[in-house]
């Protein structure tokens, strides 16, 4: 293939000749690079928002609370409900080394938060102070819960984003100010703004956050507890401790340990799993849709390579008469056919990258995002940029073989 | 000897087998103005395209300029086309979407010849021809007198050794017909340039200097025509 001016002025001239029949064959390629695309980076924004949700929890915690039990164990019926205890923390810290975190948290919902004439719905969360290692809060001002806030009980709390809005709407600092969250006067001492969706008993957001001890005495809770938190030290599966410590609880609280229904057990890499398993089917659903509707396009661009090839057969009889080579023709047609497609491909990856930018600053547009990228990356683009390329050689092979097959005597025919 | 056939057979088989050209026996010099005549089915359309390299024939030989043209790769075809012979339709055959003067070029498009170089070569045939006002026109914008004039433009811009026409003045009135070979028979005088026509017509013949006769596949009569007697309608016109 020589490079000479004429050789493209031929090809844009060949496909502007028949405008409407170019723009409808492109327009299938355009769709199907343009569906791809977008949605590649559709999905990958959808992974980042759902990730988003579980930002700042530990990926191998395992939450357990007490339910009732469905067996009947040593005498006692079914249906009996029982409690975690205090014990139960150092019991499962003993006997089980490879958990790094045991935390207990009790917790009351629905208490009515107040400073001044604002007023929100909170849930008191009662925590030591190494819960932070279970959901790591996002401090904006202030600090968490510590160890001397437990020793010495001291009435402090750390807020949620909704209730620091609710209460606090003209913003700043809220540290030092007391609020009123049921019957008490807490003292602020940290803003968390952890917005996480996935949370232990209640949204981070609308929680207010108080020493264990603080929240056990206020609410008359006694030795239960709500439910515990548990974190693997790193490399532990928590699904591997989870049978361990169901029968370390089910002895000491009387209940058959086969008894599965009688803890609910919650192992955050379940749902990780579940939400990996889900993206890799939502992947592969959007390169087959993306791909099958390119390849859509791409045939429908060979077929209409075959019947302009066959309309020219006249014009391809003329050339080869007066001295072009079948390679010539060749490459007259596989040129055809990549230019087409590279074009409405372009077109194709420019419209999906402006869309999904537009996509994206709708999203990162609103006021609490978390920004979440959209955007395609420019690999991405180069190579579907080839792939593009390739799928026109190919597109034009059927229709450019036709065109060699072509005789010269033909154009001496009168059509 | 320019052109030399010895023996040249030539058989299609579509189904049955159809034997075309039953020994071929023709010698063209170089210069000459040669006319081959016949009646549709005689072989002449064949003829041509055997020796215009556009078809392969059985058995036999033939010569261009010494040169055996047989068993040719299909490049090695397209290039002697190219290089050695120019070709003249009846129905022009000119790329309707390309103006006179592209058309022109074509040829030297094929031979990898520079941009401008085969647009001022192509102005000059034109011009030539006198065609050089219709240089930007499209073939319909012109007349068939004038787009056969583009066609033999097209044909001679390459320098061939050969001019083929095959029923150059099919698709003419007699008197762009008589114009059309008027002008054959000047590049043919002034120019030198080997020509072969192939016609049914009587006429057209009737003004070239040696006619051919081809019947059922086989060379007949060959006339000596300088003369221009040939035609039984009077000397000076083409009927139509």
């Amino acid at each position: 293939m020589r490079f000479d001016l004429d050789t493209y002025r031929e090809i844009a001239d060949s496909l502007v000749r028949n405008k409407s029949r170019s723009l409808l064959t492109g327009f299938g390629v355009f769709w199907g690079v343009f569906m791809l695309l977008f949605l590649l980076g559709g999905g990958q924004g959808l992974r980042q928002l759902m990730s988003n949700n579980f930002a700042g929890f530990a990926t191998n915690t395992a939450v357990i609370a007490p339910s009732q039990t469905t067996k009947p164990w040593k005498g006692m019926k079914e249906g009996r409900r029982w409690s975690l205890t205090y014990t139960d923390v150092e019991r499962l810290k003993r006997m089980i080394p490879e958990l790094e975190t045991v935390t207990p948290m009790v917790s009351n919902w629905g208490q009515e938060a107040v400073n001044g004439a604002n007023t929100v719905n909170a849930n008191i969360k009662g925590v030591y102070a190494d819960y932070s290692k279970v959901e790591e809060p996002l401090i904006r001002y202030g600090r968490y819960i510590n160890e001397a806030d437990v020793a010495q009980e001291r009435k402090v709390c750390v807020i949620g984003k909704r209730i620091y809005t609710s209460l606090f709407p003209s913003g700043g600092d809220p540290c030092g100010t007391m609020i009123k969250v049921g019957p008490v006067y807490y003292q602020v001492i940290g803003v968390d703004f952890n917005s996480g969706n996935m949370s232990i008993n209640g949204n981070a957001d609308e929680a207010v956050v108080v020493p264990l001890p603080v929240a056990q005495k206020i609410y008359h809770r006694g030795n239960t507890i709500d439910l515990l938190c548990t974190c693997g030290r790193s490399g532990v599966k928590m699904s591997s401790l989870e049978d361990r410590m169901r029968h370390i609880i089910a002895r000491e609280h009387g209940f058959d340990p086969t008894d599965r229904d009688a803890t609910f057990f919650l192992n955050t890499e379940q749902i990780f799993a579940i939400m990996d398993n889900l993206f890799t089917g939502l992947s592969f659903l959007i390169w087959l849709v993306g791909l099958g509707t390119i390849l859509a396009g791409i045939i429908g661009v060979s077929n209409i390579m075959m019947v302009t090839v066959k309309e020219r057969t006249t014009e391809i009889g003329i050339r080869r008469a007066i001295g072009a080579t079948p390679s010539n023709i060749l490459g007259q047609i596989i040129m055809e056919s990549i230019s087409l497609t590279m074009a409405a491909g372009s077109f194709g990856i420019v419209f999906a990258v402006l869309l999904l930018s537009l996509l994206g600053s709708i999203v990162n547009g609103r006021p609490d995002a978390v920004p979440v990228d959209f955007q395609v990356s420019f690999w991405t683009a180069v190579v579907s940029a080839l792939l593009l390329s390739i799928l026109g050689v190919i597109a034009g092979l059927a229709p450019a073989s036709r065109a060699m097959a072509i005789k010269p005597v033909d154009a001496m025919r009168d059509e | 000897m320019l052109i030399e056939l010895k023996d040249v057979n030539k058989t299609y088989d579509n189904g049955q087998p159809l034997h075309v050209l039953k020994g071929i026996n023709l010698s063209i010099d170089s210069g000459e103005f040669v006319s081959i005549m016949g009646a549709s089915g005689s072989g002449k359309s064949t003829l041509l395209n055997i020796i215009g390299i556009l078809d392969n024939y059985d058995t036999g030989e033939y010569y261009i300029d010494g040169r055996l043209i047989k068993g040719l790769s299909e490049k090695q075809a397209a290039d002697y086309r190219n290089r050695m012979i120019g070709f003249i339709f009846q129905s022009f055959n000119l790329i309707s979407f390309k103006t006179a003067v592209e058309n022109v070029e074509l040829p030297l498009f094929y031979q990898g010849v520079s941009r401008s170089k085969r647009h001022e070569l192509a102005m000059q045939y034109l011009e030539k021809l006198g065609l050089a006002d219709w240089a930007g026109h499209y073939p319909n914008e012109m007349s068939g007198g004038q787009k056969q004039r583009v066609a033999i433009a097209r044909a001679l811009i390459t320098n061939p050794k050969i001019l083929l026409a095959d029923e150059p003045t099919g698709a003419l009135d007699s008197k762009t017909s008589e114009e059309v070979m008027q002008l054959l028979a000047k590049l043919n005088r002034e120019e030198g340039v080997t020509i072969i026509v192939v016609t049914h017509e009587s006429g057209v013949a009737n003004c070239t200097d040696k006619i051919v006769h081809i019947k059922d596949g086989l060379i007949g009569r060959i006339e000596d025509n300088r003369e221009h007697r040939a035609s039984m309608f009077g000397a000076n016109t083409i009927m139509k």
